[in-house]
């Protein structure tokens, strides 16, 4: 129902957004953008005008203190947030110049924009079944193509190795940075455009952690990643773009290089210096 | 200092001896059971009691496979039934119903497991009898209407059982399925119900415990001719029936007879125990 | 695939829709038909084929309920606190109480029934009285009383106890004073569930108590009246309905017996309410 309500104001706000986008980006074009976004949880407000451009191909990187808002915008970007009550979508988001909230099928913007959880979540299947599960919930049902779905999707999170003679073994029996390896694996089985990471590397020792990094720069050849971290090194390791959130709101986006060593703004310079709060 | 002791040591053994009850208790009925009886069983040959075909005490035959028919039919026929209605109500309280919904649903389940069984069996008997007996004449009590009204009487059992298990499955395979584009029924019966699978296989084989076990209202709608039953039409005796039908006048052998078709029940039902122990096990992993 | 999601969630709300009208259909029944019956002459002290009063079930079943849980009740929380408060975690003794309370709560209460028969009425001699069905029925509602007040104690969070230990209470102590108040409401909550059983049970009753439509003469004979045979309300609606002359009664038993069936639901969702409360609070 919030949904719905949302969608009317945000109807007035199509069409800025390439505008804005076109002033801040540099020359890769915009595979998703948010404008004037802002989300309560009833009298909450999570975010508030926020306007960021993801440029295809790209990883951009959302950091900032806990509590800032930067897993919310990410699920907005899919509407994982439609899951909760009373979250109240204000703004807009694009997906190829298309506004997101007014998709008529979120399930079809859910696969073209995928997400890594911060807890590996396979389900409690085989390896293959986690891997098949996107491609059969949109219907591939050969057995041919679903084999190779797989393989390709394993190859694609660099785990086709570890895995390839135990696919028919339950996904939770793996250790968790091949659990997480697998979930992008999954995430990556129904092709999506935009990879969503949500701390993905947090729940991880520092070797899983540095295979997801390095599999995170090789993606960025084929995929628009955006991810969240509280790791600021990590920021810098991986990403082309970095935002910094504070309290709901962007303090200062732009390269990374700029954000990290010529910040503009004095919160985000304490911030990557590590001086904040 | 040596009063405290004293009272520290009472408790303990008060209270480990009042835990011992329940291993005297089991002990106890089987004891009872086993030693009326087992001899019963030797005495018309064990072959002859659980395959003979025909039981007719006045004559000294005393087969009682009719009634272990009779159990089995009765129980499918009621999990046919009752499984997935409660099944699919328990999905419903737990992934579909708003909030309100379920506030509502959810104490009318348990009202429904709180209902004796004998108000069933009444309810079967004034209404669903007679419904039968006017679509087809000339049969009314029978198996049919046995099945109907135990799976109706295993709703709660299924739902509340199966809803825990569905409520306990982590929120995050859920929302890894919504994030692959799964819609919300794709996600709940592809990826939450495999996961709650053992829960669920713990309710169905309670609900069988249930149905084997149930009493007073299958005899007051089943029959309870010992003959097997041909259609589902016919009249049909459990092994619990036959206790409680008979028990009230039986005498010598034919009361340990009886307390032998106890015996058969409660091996039964120790078969499905050790059953579920085993599903549960599995779900604990 | 969209078609079969439409299908299943069909599926599912008529399966919600089937439980809610079994459920309607069955009060609807019992109140509908019940209530127009519940005649005074049907709460007379002394049962006749004329009045088919109820009352002597009434107390019956008030008595019958009592001295159940005055058996089981002690005994079932006495198990629970050994279990959980006193046991060595994983001992052959505690693994031998889990299982054979579990193996009791299966067994169907027919075999109750010939159990309490073959001990209580045969072996010792009580012949089919108010105490043989109360002790039967003490027997077969001991793993629900166990069950939910091992459920309730672990509920309790163990910084009660240590506060507790930390002031150097006795074991004894910090389980009367800090676990077993805070797992009251749990514990009343299945009080009620066995409560509940003991009212709704007939079969196991049948043989142990009989079905004699009288109230024992306790206030008479004294502890003697422990030995008349009497039936409870539920044993009473199966005579009623199987006899098949008093329908009308048993239409107004079966109100009773649902009333009774409701105050008890609201009272245990009442428990698990306040069990709520602490553990938030």
């Amino acid at each position: 129902m919030a949904e719905m309500a949302s969608v009317a104001e945000r109807v007035t706000e199509e069409g800025k957004a390439p505008a804005m986008a076109a002033s801040t980006v540099d020359l890769a074009p915009a595979k998703m953008a948010v404008a004037h976004l802002g989300l309560r949880y009833g009298d909450f407000s999570a975010l508030r005008d926020v306007n960021l451009v993801f440029p295809e191909r790209q990883v951009t990187a959302l950091i900032g203190p806990s509590g800032c808002g930067k897993s919310t915008l990410l699920r907005c970007l899919n509407r994982m947030n439609d899951l909760v009550a009373g979250c109240r979508v204000t703004g807009s988001v694009l997906l190829d110049g298309q506004d997101a909230y007014r998709f008529v099928d979120v399930n079809d913007l859910r696969r073209r924009v995928g997400m890594v959880f911060q807890q590996p979540n396979p389900f409690p299947m085989s390896i293959y079944d986690n891997v098949a599960f996107g491609p059969r919930t949109h219907g591939v049902k050969r057995r041919a193509d679903l084999d190779e779905i797989v393989e390709r999707s394993l190859r694609d999170a660099a785990i086709w190795d570890e895995l390839k003679d135990r696919l028919r073994k339950n996904a939770l029996g793996l250790s968790g940075g091949q659990q997480q390896r697998l979930c992008i694996a999954r995430a990556l089985a129904v092709r999506p455009e935009v990879l969503l990471m949500d701390e993905s590397t947090s729940a991880l020792d520092p070797i899983s952690t540095a295979k997801i990094e390095e599999l995170v720069r090789q993606l960025r050849e084929r995929y628009t990643v955006v991810m969240v971290t509280h790791n600021m090194l990590q920021a810098l390791r991986v990403s082309d773009r970095t935002a910094f959130f504070l309290m709901g709101e962007v303090v200062e986006a732009g390269p990374t290089d700029d954000v990290f060593t010529h910040p503009r703004d004095g919160r985000t310079a304490d911030y990557v210096a590590g001086r904040f709060g | 200092m040596n009063s405290s002791a004293l009272r520290e040591g009472t408790a303990r053994v008060l209270f480990s001896a009042a835990a011992a009850v329940s291993v005297v208790a089991v002990v106890l009925i089987c004891l009872f059971l086993f030693v009326n009886g087992v001899p019963a069983m030797a005495e018309i040959g064990v072959p002859e009691f659980l395959l003979g075909a025909i039981w007719r005490p006045a004559n000294g035959l005393y087969g009682i496979f009719p009634m272990i028919v009779g159990s089995i039919y009765v129980t499918v026929g009621a999990v046919i039934v009752g499984v997935p209605a409660g099944l699919l109500c328990a999905i419903f309280l737990s992934r579909f119903a708003g909030a309100r919904m379920a506030m509502l649903l959810a104490p009318g389940v348990e009202l429904l497991a709180g209902i004796p069984s004998v108000v069933y069996g009444f309810f079967g008997l004034i209404i669903m009898v007679p419904i039968i007996r006017g679509l087809a004449p000339g049969h009314g009590p029978s198996l049919l209407v046995a099945a109907l009204l135990l799976g109706i009487m295993i709703l709660p059992t299924v739902i509340t059982v199966a809803r825990n298990a569905l409520d306990a499955v982590p929120r995050r395979y859920y929302e890894g399925a919504l994030a692959l584009g799964a819609d919300h029924e794709r996600a709940v019966f592809c990826v939450v119900v495999p996961a709650a699978a053992s829960g669920l296989l713990a309710a169905v084989v309670l609900a069988v415990g249930r149905a084997i076990g149930e009493t007073m209202a299958v005899i007051m709608v089943a029959g309870n001719q010992p003959v097997i039953p041909g259609s589902l039409l016919d009249g049909v005796r459990t092994l619990t029936a036959n206790i409680a039908l008979e028990m009230g006048y039986a005498a010598g052998l034919h009361r340990e007879a009886l307390v032998a078709t106890g015996v058969v029940l409660f091996v039964l039902i120790l078969l499905i125990t050790l059953f579920l122990n085993a599903a549960r096990k599995r779900g604990g992993r | 695939m969209r078609r079969l999601s439409r299908v299943l969630r069909w599926l599912v709300y008529a399966g919600a829709a089937l439980t809610a009208a079994v459920l309607l259909a069955i009060t609807g029944f019992v109140l509908i038909n019940g209530i127009p019956h519940l005649t005074p002459s049907l709460f007379e002290w002394t049962y006749t084929s004329d009045n088919v009063s109820l009352m002597p079930a009434l107390v019956g079943t008030l008595l019958m309920a009592a001295l159940a849980l005055l058996m089981a009740v002690p005994v079932g929380v006495g198990a629970a606190i050994y279990l959980v408060e006193y046991a060595p975690r994983g001992s052959r003794f505690v693994r031998a109480v889990r299982m054979t309370s579990e193996t009791l709560q299966g067994i169907p209460s027919i075999i109750y029934g010939l159990f309490g028969m073959l001990l209580f009425v045969t072996a010792l001699g009580w012949g089919l009285s108010l105490l043989a069905g109360a002790c039967t029925l003490a027997v077969m509602v001991l793993p629900v009383v166990v069950r939910t007040t091992e459920e309730a104690l672990m509920a309790v969070p163990d910084g009660y106890r240590e506060g507790g230990f930390a002031l150097g209470a006795g074991r004894l102590r910090v389980v009367a004073r800090c676990a077993l108040p805070s797992a009251a409401p749990g514990i009343l909550g299945g009080v009620v569930l066995a409560l509940g059983r003991c009212v709704g049970e007939v079969a196991a009753l049948l043989f142990t108590a009989g079905t004699v439509a009288q109230v024992p003469d306790l206030l008479g004979a004294g502890p003697a009246g422990l030995f008349d045979s009497c039936r409870t309300l539920a044993v009473h609606l199966y005579v009623l309905a199987s006899e098949g002359l008093h329908i009308d009664e048993a239409y107004a038993t079966a109100v009773v017996l649902l009333a009774v069936v409701m105050v008890l639901n609201g009272v245990a969702a009442l428990a698990t309410r306040m069990m709520e409360v602490r553990d938030r609070g």
